[in-house]
């Protein structure tokens, strides 16, 4: 292995596909490589596999969307980046979690391409991808994290080398619970499903419509907002009343489903933050870029005297960038995957991963 | 807990004796929590726990949401006062209005007492096995909050939210503490002291393994996360349940299923 102490500048490609975004980002580390190091994005490309309303992605649909789009989105972003081949000193993928088909379909594509230019490997862990991205671009030192996306919902906090996950949801993630949601109002899927929600929920608020609320210590559930949100659905449509007494809409719905989820998830990562002593927060993860949710944790956040520090959709959705930070971290501490342990997991928790790049 | 770090004007029922400040303790995850003279009982304290709005809520679902778990604590409170679990006593309570009065716990929550016990030494596991040091003290309050957890199962309450940071440490009579000098005696004062469960703001009445399988569950990975360092000595708690209460064996089987369901759900992308 090179001696990454002696070299100035340190670039990585890395490769995102745990769902149905294809991601393909290149970075440049600058400077010490184990103390102050500025990190900047050179490219950061993304395609992403847009199902027809009311249905989901499936995950061979979305492996065959990624394979079929790897090679261009790869030369985007680096032809965006300007560097050369030589430049990279390695690959970064997800290592998981994700869905499987997809995940496999990138790993291949990484490791196709470590082969075929002669480049360390680095499996990252995709939650990990996320914090460490966030952390850069905010400049959020010690926040607690709020981790949001389809798949997770998670609230972490890094303590003694790992992030450690405080509170979780206990069924469904709270992306999910959006996406099936907006299936159950034939939303469209374009360019999200959530932000479409987001846009509708702006409209609704003449009535909060009642929702169970369901908190546990620092974890949450949403399978029963759900089954209680399509009912309600289900109920407007045959013409039903609402709490005073006169129709409601979707975007009653729509409001009073983001009012219910994003106070108990604010909730939750108030009281990590209690517990842990910190007063910053920073959101990452698709759901992330909700400015609603972000207005609450904020509202929050200035009560207890700290800040929230949230990303926009660039960074918060998946992407190939932060891949490539955290890749780029780990490899810095000499961390590499070597080829014939280049697989994926679809389980992989946040904190299996040692984080030997902070104190 | 979080030093407060901005002056919040107390609740209304704070301000109507102009003799004593309320002092503001903290301000914990949802309420604050303030150390005033009892309007019962000369030359004492109580606590009084206030939920204020909360700013970011929906106005309804802040106000449903205080009034339903003031009146909760309270009523879980009392029940495992009257029942002998070590908790505070509830001396008068305005849900509505989002603040109840109780009975004030000398010393410190058991996550501080913990975190002097174990001091600033590395993580090192390795470092830890060869130390041969004597661990009693602190096993000795594992065990007490073990014994106390089983005491809230027993009444038929779950917590909720049972951390370290809910569980306060009762300072014993000068005759019980340890005695001697130096670091070791310092030490094991600091986890020295009852186990009183506070913060049942999450509490609800179950008698189900699965729920109280579930606190177990909360607490395990609340402990592991803020003590790792003592994570290897989390067994004591659940041995010391174990004996305790005679329904254990059959949440303990539950909190396997627990861990398990909580290891599968480890995520999707
Ligand atoms: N009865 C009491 N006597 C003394 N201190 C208390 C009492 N109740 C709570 N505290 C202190 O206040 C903190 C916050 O109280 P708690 O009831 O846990 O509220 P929260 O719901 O905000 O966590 C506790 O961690 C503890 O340090
Ligand atoms: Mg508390």
């Amino acid at each position: 292995m090179l001696d990454l102490t002696k070299k100035k500048r340190r670039i990585a490609l890395g490769c995102e596909g745990s769902a149905n975004k294809l991601g393909i980002g290149v970075i440049l580390h600058e400077g010490d490589s184990l103390s102050s190091s500025t990190s900047t994005v050179l490219s950061n490309i993304r395609h992403t596999f847009v199902s027809p309303p009311g249905t989901g992605f499936l995950p061979k649909d979305t492996a065959r969307h990624h394979r079929s789009f790897f090679v261009r989105i790869a030369l985007q972003a680096l032809s965006a980046a300007n560097i050369s081949i030589s430049d990279i000193d390695c690959i970064c993928y997800t290592k998981g979690p994700g869905m499987g088909a997809p995940l496999t379909s990138v790993a291949i594509a990484a490791r196709t391409l470590s082969l075929l230019w002669n480049k360390p490997l680095v499996g990252v862990n995709h939650c990990v991808g996320h914090i460490e991205m966030g952390r850069a671009i905010t400049g959020a030192s010690h926040p607690v994290v709020l981790y949001v996306s389809g798949g997770n919902t998670q609230v972490i906090a890094y303590a003694e080398q790992r992030y450690r996950i405080f509170g979780e949801a206990l069924d469904i993630a709270v992306g999910n619970c959006l996406d099936r949601f907006a299936r159950t109002l034939e939303i469209s899927n374009d360019p999200a499903p959530g932000y479409n929600i987001e846009q509708l929920a702006k409209q609704g608020g003449r009535v909060l419509l009642d929702l169970p609320y369901a908190v546990k210590g620092m974890d949450c559930s949403f399978s029963g907002i759900l089954t209680r949100a399509d009912e309600l659905a289900a109920h407007m449509k045959n013409g039903g009343k609402g709490p005073d007494g006169e129709p409601f809409t979707p975007a009653d719905l729509c409001f009073s489903l983001q009012e219910t989820i994003f106070a108990m998830l604010v909730e939750i990562t108030e009281r990590a933050m209690a517990h842990v002593g910190s007063s910053q927060v920073l959101i990452v993860g698709g759901v992330g870029c909700n400015e609603r949710l972000q207005e609450m944790m904020g509202a929050m956040a200035a009560e207890r005297g700290g800040s929230v520090y949230a990303t926009d959709e660039r960074f918060c959705i998946d992407n190939g960038i932060m891949i490539a930070h955290a890749g780029l971290l780990a490899y810095e501490t000499g961390f590499q995957t070597p080829i014939e342990e280049s697989t994926c997991t679809q389980r992989f928790r946040t904190d299996e991963v040692l984080v030997k790049w902070r104190k | 807990m979080t030093e407060p770090t901005t002056e919040f004007p107390p609740p209304k029922i704070l301000t109507l004796s102009s003799t004593h400040k309320p002092i503001l303790i903290t301000q914990g995850a949802e309420g604050r929590l303030y150390k005033t003279p009892s309007p019962f009982q000369p030359n004492q304290f109580c606590a009084l726990k206030y939920r204020p709005p909360k700013p970011y809520r929906h106005p309804i679902l802040d106000a449903r949401l205080t009034k339903a778990r003031i009146s909760s604590e309270a009523k879980v409170l009392d029940r495992c006062y009257r029942e002998g679990v070590p908790v505070p006593a509830v001396l008068a309570k305005d849900a509505a209005a989002g603040w109840m009065m109780i009975e004030w716990i000398e010393g410190e929550p058991v996550r501080v007492g913990i975190n002097t016990w174990l001091g600033e030494r590395p993580e090192d596991d390795a470092a830890l096995d060869t130390t041969q040091e004597d661990e009693t003290p602190l096993i000795d309050l594992m065990k007490r909050m073990g014994v106390a957890v089983g005491a809230l199962h027993r009444t038929g309450v779950v917590h909720g939210d049972l951390t370290t940071s809910n569980m306060m440490l009762r300072p014993w009579a000068d005759d019980r503490l340890p005695n001697g000098h130096g670091d070791k005696t310092e030490k094991a004062k600091a986890v020295a002291g009852d186990v009183v469960v506070i913060d049942f703001g999450l509490a609800m009445q179950s008698q189900s393994d699965e729920d109280r399988a579930v606190d177990l569950y909360v607490l395990e990975r609340a402990f592991a996360s803020t003590h790792p360092r003592a994570e290897r000595l989390f067994h004591h708690i659940l041995d010391s349940y174990r004996e305790s209460f005679k329904k254990a064996p059959g949440v303990l089987h539950k909190l396997e299923d627990v861990r398990m369901r909580g290891r599968k759900r480890s995520m999707l992308g």
